[in-house]
Parts: C-alpha cells; sequence; structure tokens
C-alpha cells in the first residue's frame, strides 16, 4: 500500500507531459495517461523500433515482422487475453511498482533512478502517448485474433 | 590453444540452457563459463587461429614495444624474452609501493614511469593496447587468480556493490544480465555471464581490440547510464570483482567477441 501511494505521488510529479495524473487501483493504472487517441499499428512500431520502445529486446509476439526476439521476458502473444488495458498500462509505466526485483525497465518514471546518461537525465523512456499506444498494441494480442 | 578448443568442446557438451526448470540460474561463481561459450562456431575459429585472428595484430605491435628501448631500457631488459608469463592472471593486484589497486594497463604504466622515465600511456591508446595484450597473451589458457585479502578486499567489496547497482533509465544492474539472465536471448544476442577473460579483446563491433573497461562502458551505455572514465576508481573495483568471480576461468586474451 505504502509503495503504491509512493508511486501514485512519485508519478504525479513526474508527469509534466501527461495530460491526466495516473491513478493506481489494485494492479492496474485505469486511466489512460492522455486523452490523445491511440493506434494500435504505432504500438506496434515502437513495440519493434530499437529507437523507442524496443520491446522486443525482451518479449516476443508471434506474427511479428521482427527477427532475433528476446525471452528475458514472457511471450506477450496472447496478453490481452491476461491482462486488461488498465493492467498493460501499470506494468509499461514501472513493474517494479508489483515486483521490486524486476527485470523489466521502467518507462514512465523519473525518479529514484541511479546515474542517468546526460542526454536523458530527467526524462521518462517513453511519453504519455507513446505508453498509450503500447497498450492499445498489446490489448489486441488475443488468442485467435491474427 | 588445443586446451582452449577442448574447452570449447566440452562446454558444447554441456548445452546452451542456462536455466534450470523452475527458471533457476546456476551461479557463474560456481560454475564460470567463458563468452567464447556463446560465440557462432565461426567466430570461435577466429579467435583460435593464431594467424586469423585480429587480436594478434596487436600482440605483433606489443612484441615490438617490448623489445624498444627507451634509453632508460626496453621491457625485455628487465623482464626477459618470456618473463610475463602467469603475470596476466594475477591482476588486478594492490600494489604496496603505490598504495593502489593496479591492473595490467596500471602496472604498465608504473612500470614506464618508474623504471623508464617514460610519461603514462593513455588507456585506449593504441600502444598500451598493443603493450597489455601482449603480456596477457602469455597467460594465454592459464586460470585466473587474483588476491582479493587485505588492502584488496575493499576494492573488491565496491566491485560487488557496483555489480548489483541498478543503474541508468533503464533501471538494470550487471546482475541482472549476466547473473540472472545469462543464456537468454536479448534481441539477436545470447546474454553470457559477463566474464572479462577474453580482454583485451577484438570485437567485431568496434573493428578493433580493445580493454575490459572500455566493452563494461558500452555495457552502461546500453542501460542509459552515464558510464565511467576508462581506468577509474570505479572500473578497478568493478574489474577485480569481475575477475574473482571468474576464477578458474582459463585467460583467452586476444579474444574475439561480437
Ligand atoms: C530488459 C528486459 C525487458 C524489456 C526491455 C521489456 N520487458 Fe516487459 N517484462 C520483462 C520481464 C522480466 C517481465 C516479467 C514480469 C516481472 O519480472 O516483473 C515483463 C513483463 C511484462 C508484461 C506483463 C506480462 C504478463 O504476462 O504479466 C508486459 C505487458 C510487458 N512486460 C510489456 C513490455 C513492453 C510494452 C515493453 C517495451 C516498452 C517491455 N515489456 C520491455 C522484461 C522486459
Ligand atoms: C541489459 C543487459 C546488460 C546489462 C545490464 C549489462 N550487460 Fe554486459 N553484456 C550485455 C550483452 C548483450 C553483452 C554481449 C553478449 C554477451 O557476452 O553477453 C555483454 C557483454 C559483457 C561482457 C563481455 C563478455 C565477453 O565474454 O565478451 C562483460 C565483461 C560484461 N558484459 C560485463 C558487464 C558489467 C560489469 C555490467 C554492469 C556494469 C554489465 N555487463 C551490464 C548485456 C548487459
Amino acid at each position: 500500500m505504502k509503495t503504491i501511494l509512493w508511486a501514485v505521488l512519485m508519478l504525479i510529479g513526474a508527469s509534466a507531459d501527461a495530460e491526466v495524473n495516473p491513478q493506481i487501483f489494485g494492479d492496474a493504472i485505469v486511466a489512460p495517461l492522455t486523452e490523445r487517441p491511440a493506434s494500435a499499428a504505432t504500438g506496434e512500431h515502437l513495440f519493434v523500433s530499437r529507437d523507442s520502445g524496443h520491446c522486443v529486446l525482451c518479449h516476443r509476439v508471434q506474427g511479428l515482422d521482427a527477427p532475433f526476439q528476446g525471452d528475458i521476458g514472457p511471450e506477450l502473444s496472447d496478453v490481452g487475453d491476461r491482462l486488461s488495458p488498465g493492467q498493460l498500462r501499470l506494468r509499461i509505466v514501472d513493474s517494479s511498482i508489483l515486483n521490486a526485483q524486476t527485470i523489466m525497465p521502467p518507462y514512465y518514471r523519473r525518479e529514484n533512478l541511479h546515474r542517468v546518461a546526460n542526454a536523458f537525465e530527467g526524462e521518462t523512456v517513453l511519453t504519455a502517448l507513446q505508453i498509450e499506444h503500447l497498450v492499445s498494441y498489446l490489448s489486441q494480442r488475443r488468442s485467435g485474433v491474427p | 590453444m588445443r586446451l582452449l578448443t577442448l574447452a570449447g568442446l566440452w562446454l558444447a557438451s554441456v548445452g546452451v540452457a542456462a536455466q534450470g526448470n523452475e527458471g533457476s540460474v546456476i551461479s557463474p561463481k560456481e560454475q564460470p563459463v567463458s563468452g567464447y561459450r556463446f560465440l557462432t562456431p565461426e567466430t570461435r575459429a577466429l579467435q583460435d587461429d593464431a594467424f586469423a585472428n585480429p587480436g594478434y595484430l596487436w600482440v605483433a605491435a606489443g612484441a615490438k614495444a617490448y623489445q624498444t628501448s627507451h634509453g632508460s631500457g626496453s621491457c625485455v631488459s628487465c623482464h626477459g624474452e618470456r618473463g610475463m608469463v602467469g603475470v596476466a592472471s594475477r591482476y588486478p593486484r594492490f600494489d604496496e609501493e603505490a598504495q593502489t589497486l593496479l591492473n595490467l594497463e596500471g602496472r604498465i604504466n608504473a612500470c614506464r614511469t618508474k623504471h623508464q622515465e617514460l610519461s603514462a600511456l593513455a588507456y585506449e591508446s593504441e600502444e598500451l593496447l598493443a603493450l597489455s595484450s601482449y603480456v596477457a597473451e602469455q597467460s594465454r589458457g592459464l586460470r585466473t587468480q587474483v588476491n582479493v585479502s587485505a588492502e584488496a578486499a575493499p576494492w573488491l567489496e565496491a566491485g560487488e556493490e557496483y555489480f548489483f547497482q541498478r543503474r541508468g533509465q533503464l533501471n538494470l544492474a550487471c546482475h541482472q544480465c549476466h547473473d540472472q539472465s545469462w543464456g537468454k536471448m536479448l534481441r539477436g544476442d545470447r546474454l553470457s555471464q559477463g566474464q572479462p577473460n577474453a580482454f583485451p579483446a577484438y570485437r567485431l563491433e568496434w573493428q578493433s581490440l580493445g580493454s575490459l573497461h572500455r566493452r563494461l562502458q558500452n555495457c552502461e551505455t546500453g542501460v542509459r547510464a552515464e558510464p565511467q572514465a576508462l581506468g577509474s576508481r570505479a572500473y578497478l573495483e568493478l574489474e577485480l570483482y569481475l575477475v574473482w568471480r571468474s576464477q578458474g576461468l582459463a585467460l583467452e586474451s586476444p579474444g574475439v567477441r561480437r
């Protein structure tokens, strides 16, 4: 509870470019981080792109047009079956809220990091809108849906 | 050379899988595995063939520099022809006189300034890479063993702490990739245990030979952390920890890596 409260405060403090303050309920951030419309197609691009999300470093999605996908994290081909958009959002924002030992990087956190390279100092890895694109893409990864 | 090939074959028979059924990972400290094991057969062959291995260009340049007299004597005038056998396997090492930890590069520079009246060579300069790879090559096939007691102990402790500290915008520690995830795929790279035994090594990505500290900077940049300076105290501490962690592994310098 304490960590969750702390996380909420931290996110509010950090979300200068977010149009909505993210609030955590259970293991989810229910409300989108921004009201701007998200696109699953852009999300797919971000998931693969080396210069942005590059989630394929650690995750596999079947049928994705990307050679050499990593296997450090769980496969996400059907992740939409097991996680709601709000649950996906929280895990991308900062998985350490659920698992302090996680290997998954926090994509929307600025605080409590150590020796961040000068070029990235004070910035989140992804923007609020980029996270919404990814949430949109991943919630459509369901069994039986191509 | 033959020994290394045999070691490679043995490891191949052990299998790449580092993960047990329950996702438990064999500890690199208990069972160190060389990065050689994670290379393609072509890259291994390149490392094993002294004529094809590009690292030997630096070794040859180092052999020449070792013989060169600067008026104040040459390396060979003090140490003899094969005087460097086994030396690299004992470094980094606490130096009583300098009252600091010296790695091989630091030791070479100490000889230059103390005994040869020369200036210290810059880290990653061609001449220092040549000399350090020449000296390291003479310990090829020998097992690493470093002294981590007495004055070296706090250096080891600090290095271990560094290894476990998350850093960078991606918030990852060396431990998470090289203890917890070795054997798994990070995109196209199969993660090794991050062992130091190939260095100075020729990296295909660099198109050059480089030091261990340069490799460490690459890992840190990868997690978007501000890297430490080459030869810095932080990297010397980390190097001591890595070599201690690799205890028993044979030195491979000049290794060839992706
Ligand atoms: C360095 C490795 C790494 C990277 C890069 C990474 N993840 Fe993860 N991810 C993990 C691990 C490991 C887990 C397992 C959960 C844990 O350890 O807390 C995970 C879990 C997840 C989950 C929950 C899956 C489930 O079934 O519960 C989602 C969703 C997810 N990641 C999405 C992403 C997205 C989107 C990106 C890129 C923006 C990304 N990940 C980048 C390592 C990574
Ligand atoms: C995000 C994952 C990641 C992190 C964190 C990381 N590394 Fe690496 N490291 C790699 C990859 C990928 C390679 C190249 C393939 C391999 O050998 O594993 C590598 C290679 C190495 C090598 C060369 C091994 C060889 O045989 O060529 C060393 C040494 C090393 N890492 C040490 C470290 C240290 C020390 C840290 C912390 C300061 C660190 N790494 C942090 C991913 C990582």
